[in-house]
């Protein structure tokens, strides 16, 4: 392994084609702790976004007037805002207001970090276009369907979870593939917030090390290969969940 | 010259709807015949780069980059720059010139032109609150510190204190920061931090510790400019000479350091 790392800084040394988050053991740990931190957040956003999207269009469906104006002013609110905003919103405005906490240092800091503000604030932009993805495919089951749910007494309850959900999934599944990808490369926005993911440790050696070209290329490829995966693993579950004869 | 020419191709691959500007041409001709001098300053760094009310970026930068213009016989536009951008503007032509607090480093001579003798210096530390009670650079083992994106001190702060580095944007961000808790410390130029602990909004913070790494400053302008910047020496050599830098100093209310006094009395 040693032999490999050295061979890049004899590339830098021979070509000045610079890779140090490969040679140099320092910036090599914090490239894989950016490169983690990044699927973790990912991850994080990815799950509860999801769940924001099923619970949101369920309330949507809701007898309750106020329950639906509730909702829709959620979308309305996270869809028309530009996600950075919303980061520095939660992170400097929202964050300073909580109550503080002592910390191991002795000093007073807010409750919530960058790392978990920036999942709050991504989960919730990504659920207002997940909870409109999900009420297209409910709408998009026959209302006859439904009805004959009804007809052999099933609840509102286990309507929506054995009947119309698992049927407007497999309608979903493209829409809902566009908009995960959209949140994993949404993720760069954290950097503003100082959470150490990809993009912002990129930026910390191409600010020591005057490589932004190789940085940036390199950057680009490595999201290129993590959304590819994202995608390629979502299509094999659409692949999976296909029932012969629908949609 | 084969890393430069990796650069120009890979860059004009990835970055071919920007208008990547090789320096071949001499920039003083296209500057007086636009007749104006685009300088990059900071616009977040008082006293240095800053701000006034109605917007305009002042101070003791800007100031020096007025009397190049007028030296060349042009107007003056401020661009504001940050530190992780100012050497890629000045590759890309967007500004003839950079001014930008920034730290004169071997690496740095390698991508930007920075002419001799070297205009200001300053050094390391931070600003912390006064509770907290930190002395020494080891104190801050293990706590979050706040930095500026692009500073090359984040590293040697994480690497040899063990500092976990917070690094935002702008000044602004991470004083703001600073102030909710989000960290033990702010680690900065010294320069900066002396004019924020003389504000009385930040009255409960201090600079503890041992100014380190005090190191000059360098003004930059594109490789290969080597007429500009055999002007910029000159007009360096003259602003010591003349105490220009001790002047502006006075002017924006910092105490005259000792590198612009040894060098007033070098040059005099």
């Amino acid at each position: 392994m040693d032999l490999i790392f050295d061979w890049f800084r004899v590339l830098y040394q021979e070509t000045g084609i610079n890779l140090p988050f490969l040679y140099d053991e320092y910036d090599r740990n914090r490239m894989v702790d950016g490169f983690l931190t990044t699927i973790r957040l990912s991850l994080v956003c990815l799950f509860f976004s999801v769940i924001i999207g099923v619970i949101g269009a369920w309330l949507q469906g809701s007898g309750f007037k106020w329950t639906r104006r509730i909702v829709n002013g959620y979308i309305q609110l996270f869809r028309n805002t530009p996600p950075l905003v919303q980061l520095y919103f939660f992170y400097f405005a929202i964050g300073t207001l909580l109550p503080r906490v002592e910390n191991d240092w002795g000093g007073q800091s807010p409750i919530l970090g960058s790392f978990a503000w920036a999942a709050i604030s991504l989960s919730f932009f990504a659920g207002a276009f997940n909870v409109e993805i999900f009420r297209s495919g409910i709408e998009a089951v026959p209302r006859s369907t439904v009805e004959a749910a009804e007809a052999l007494g099933f609840s509102k309850l286990q309507i929506y979870r054995d009947i119309t959900l698992p049927l407007a999934f497999r309608v979903v599944l493209p829409a809902l593939n566009n908009n995960l990808v959209n949140l994993v490369k949404t993720t760069t926005l954290a950097y503003a917030i100082a959470v150490p993911e990809m993009l912002y440790e990129a930026n910390q050696i191409w600010s020591d090390n005057v490589n932004v070209t190789e940085m940036m290329i390199f950057l680009l490829l490595a999201y290129f290969v993590l959304v590819g995966v994202l995608v390629g693993a979502m299509n094999r579950w659409e692949r999976a969940m296909k029932i012969p004869g629908y949609g | 010259m084969r890393r430069k020419h990796l650069i120009t191709i890979a860059a004009s691959l990835v970055v071919s709807a920007l208008s990547f500007t090789t320096a071949m041409a001499d920039v003083l001709e296209t500057i007086k015949e636009r007749g104006t001098l685009i300088v990059g300053v900071k616009a977040d760094y008082k006293p240095y780069g800053f701000l006034d009310p109605s917007g305009a970026v002042i101070g003791i930068e800007p100031d020096l980059a007025r009397d190049v213009a007028d030296k060349l016989g042009v107007d003056v536009e401020y661009v504001p720059v940050v530190s992780s951008n100012r050497m890629q503007f000045l590759e890309q032509g967007k500004i003839d010139l950079m001014i930008a607090t920034m730290t004169d480093r071997p690496d740095r001579r390698e991508v930007v032109l920075i002419p001799d003798p070297n205009y200001y210096s300053s050094g390391t530390n931070i600003l912390a609150l006064k509770s907290l009670g930190l002395t020494e650079w080891e104190d801050l083992r293990g706590k979050p510190v706040c930095g500026i994106q692009g500073a090359f001190y984040n590293k040697a702060t994480s690497q040899n204190f063990g500092a976990e580095i917070v690094a935002f944007k702008g000044t602004a961000e991470a004083y703001s920061a600073l102030k909710a808790g989000n960290c033990a410390a702010f680690v900065y130029d010294d320069s900066a931090i002396v004019a924020k602990t003389n504000d009385p909004e930040w009255a409960d913070y201090e600079m503890p510790l041992q100014t380190i790494d005090d190191a000059p400053w360098g003004l930059a302008v594109a490789l290969g400019e080597e007429n500009f910047a055999q002007m910029m020496s000159d007009m360096i050599v003259d602003w010591h000479k003349t105490g220009r830098i001790l002047e502006l100093e006075t002017k924006w209310g910092v105490e005259n350091t000792p590198f612009a006094k040894a060098m007033h009395e070098e040059y005099k």
